[in-house]
């Protein structure tokens, strides 16, 4: 098939404009930003050195571990319980868990953000209702902390955990399940000695992806956080927007790219691609 | 036969997650009820007023036309750019195939917060050389949008390919049709429905994009989502409240429709 002259002609037609314009727009602005991490506002590596001893830049780095951490062991839990009626519950259960998923899933990351202001500031529903029923007086302090954030990002990533949790459900063998079940083990028993450790590549890869996306997540801590639990993301957003320091802002991006990349190998060591869709 | 089910630990466990997951989409109805200025719980009577400020006020409607606009274009430029890529690929499976496709998908694994200072970068420095096209111009968050969505609507394409019997490419070919020929009137009438896919969902991520805009405009190019996130930043207006609501509406409608459309599909195919 291949070697012709106009074979590899065509090839590169077809696929010059794409990658034209990903170079262009894309690897080129990126070698921008590189550049910036070593250049701005002196040339060196005094941004990085900067990373190292500035507490603040430390404590929004502990920060967004800690913070990934909790939301990856609570969306990779959450999702297993709902992926798990989804993928083998009766039709009807399985409509409703896919209903439950997937709307979340489609509606954008900023109504959802914003259902939670809805649900947990000072006035929303559950202050309002706890205090009609008298139940406190004062009302409790649920958003602009990391406690909102933590909600906020779980409920965005849940629906991201299920899918390869849900593709690891599907490729076991129901036989074994059924097996342990005839030989006597009680329920709970063949879920967590032969259910659980069958689907491991599914969790690897469904709490690799939530941590992964965590690490760089923008939207919902900014709105949840309110400025007071800043991550890593708006960080970022801080020094290039309100206290003009492009080249810290690019070092921070750098180091994350590279933190990332190194997550990503980790994970492809374990997991092949295509278990995650 | 029998099959294995989730027990009543499992079920109940999976209601409460259920919940969790509808809760906030479900806590914004009463609050674009309030007749309240401010968020609050309406107390009492209810009112229409944020629903009717969202056609009142020009500003959320010429967001609106603006991310309509900018969605458009570049879905129509990531569409076009993804389906000539995926062609190039499937056609003549060069050499590096992998290291090509891992390169185009880099913009969807990369941190959205390190692409959006990438192209902040970019369109800043092209805003020196011009002034309808760089930072803060829909044009530029067209093509901001296209660089984001692009691995995405090539995910789709590649895979509606992959699902392509290579037999009816091999037998245009024998038959002495041109590359063009093949691509036109054999290979793409075979993938309408991966190529619609891509077009409807780079629409949808550039319609609902946040991260990367809110770092490439400042006051000229306000789509929705950035008009949204003004609102919810500084002092928030219920009226966001109202637009979510009829976002959500659209949203389990299409969803509702899709399924429908599928599970008639399957009935009808012989199994």
């Amino acid at each position: 098939m291949r070697g012709t002259l106009s074979d590899r002609m065509g090839a590169a037609l077809l696929m010059a404009p794409l990658l034209l314009f990903l170079v262009l727009a894309y690897a080129w602005p990126f070698l921008g930003v590189v550049k910036w991490s070593f250049t701005l506002p002196t040339p060196g590596l005094g941004q990085y050195q900067a990373l190292i001893t500035d507490d603040l830049v430390q404590s929004v780095f502990i920060r967004t571990l800690r913070i990934a951490a909790i939301v990856t062991v609570v969306s990779v839990a959450a999702a297993y319980a709902i992926t798990v009626v989804w993928v083998r519950g009766t039709p009807a259960q399985r409509l409703i868990a896919e209903f439950c998923i997937l709307v979340p899933f489609w509606i954008s990351v900023l109504t959802r953000a914003f259902g939670w202001v809805a649900l947990l500031s000072n006035r929303g529903l559950i202050n309002t209702w706890l205090q009609s029923i008298g139940f406190i007086s004062e009302p409790l302090t649920l958003v602009r902390n990391e406690f909102g954030v933590v909600v906020g990002m779980t409920h965005f990533l849940i629906p991201f955990a299920v899918f390869p949790l849900a593709s690891a459900m599907r490729s076991l063998d129901e036989r074994v399940l059924l097996a342990a079940r005839g030989l006597g083990s009680s329920r709970m028993r063949t879920f967590w000695t032969v259910f659980v450790p069958m689907t491991r590549s599914g969790i690897i890869g469904s709490a690799m992806i939530v941590f992964v996306f965590s690490l760089g997540f923008f939207v919902t801590p900014a709105i949840l956080g309110g400025g007071r639990s800043v991550m890593i993301a708006e960080l970022i957003y801080l020094r290039i927007f309100q206290s003009p320091d492009w080249g810290l802002g690019a070092a921070i991006s750098v180091v994350l790219v590279v933190f990332v990349g190194a997550l990503m190998a980790l994970l492809f060591r374990y997991v092949k691609p295509k278990q995650l869709v | 036969m029998p099959t294995y089910r989730p027990g009543p630990v499992s079920l109940i466990l999976a209601v409460l997650v259920a919940l969790f997951l509808l809760l906030p989409l479900l806590a914004v109805i009463p609050v674009s009820l309030t007749p309240s200025r401010m968020l609050a719980m309406p107390t009492g009577e209810l009112s229409l007023r944020h629903y009717r400020s969202l056609i009142e006020d020009p500003r959320w409607i010429q967001s609106i036309l603006l991310s309509i606009r900018i969605g458009i274009v570049s879905s129509a430029i990531s569409t076009v750019l993804a389906l000539c890529f995926s062609l190039g690929v499937w056609m003549f499976q060069p050499r590096f195939t992998a290291t090509l496709v891992g390169f185009v998908l880099l913009p969807m694994v990369v941190p959205p917060v390190v692409s959006a200072v990438t192209l902040y970068f970019l369109l800043t420095s092209i805003s020196g050389v011009s002034s309808f096209f760089g930072y803060d111009t829909w044009l530029g968050v067209a093509m901001a949008h296209s660089v984001m969505t692009v691995p995405f609507a090539t995910v789709l394409i590649l895979v509606s390919l992959s699902q392509l019997d290579r037999r009816i490419d091999l037998a245009a070919r024998g038959l002495g049709a041109s590359v063009w020929e093949r691509a036109t009137r054999v290979i793409m009438p075979n993938i309408k429905f991966g190529i619609v896919t891509a077009a409807l969902l780079s629409f949808v991520l550039s319609w609902e994009e946040i991260g990367v805009t809110l770092f490439i405009t400042s006051v000229n190019a306000i789509t929705l989502p950035r008009l949204m996130w003004m609102g919810l930043r500084d002092n928030i207006d219920p009226a966001i409240a109202a637009l979510s609501v009829i976002l959500i509406i659209i949203t389990v409608l299409v969803l509702a429709v899709r399924s429908f459309v599928v599970r008639v599909r399957r009935g009808s195919e012989p199994l």
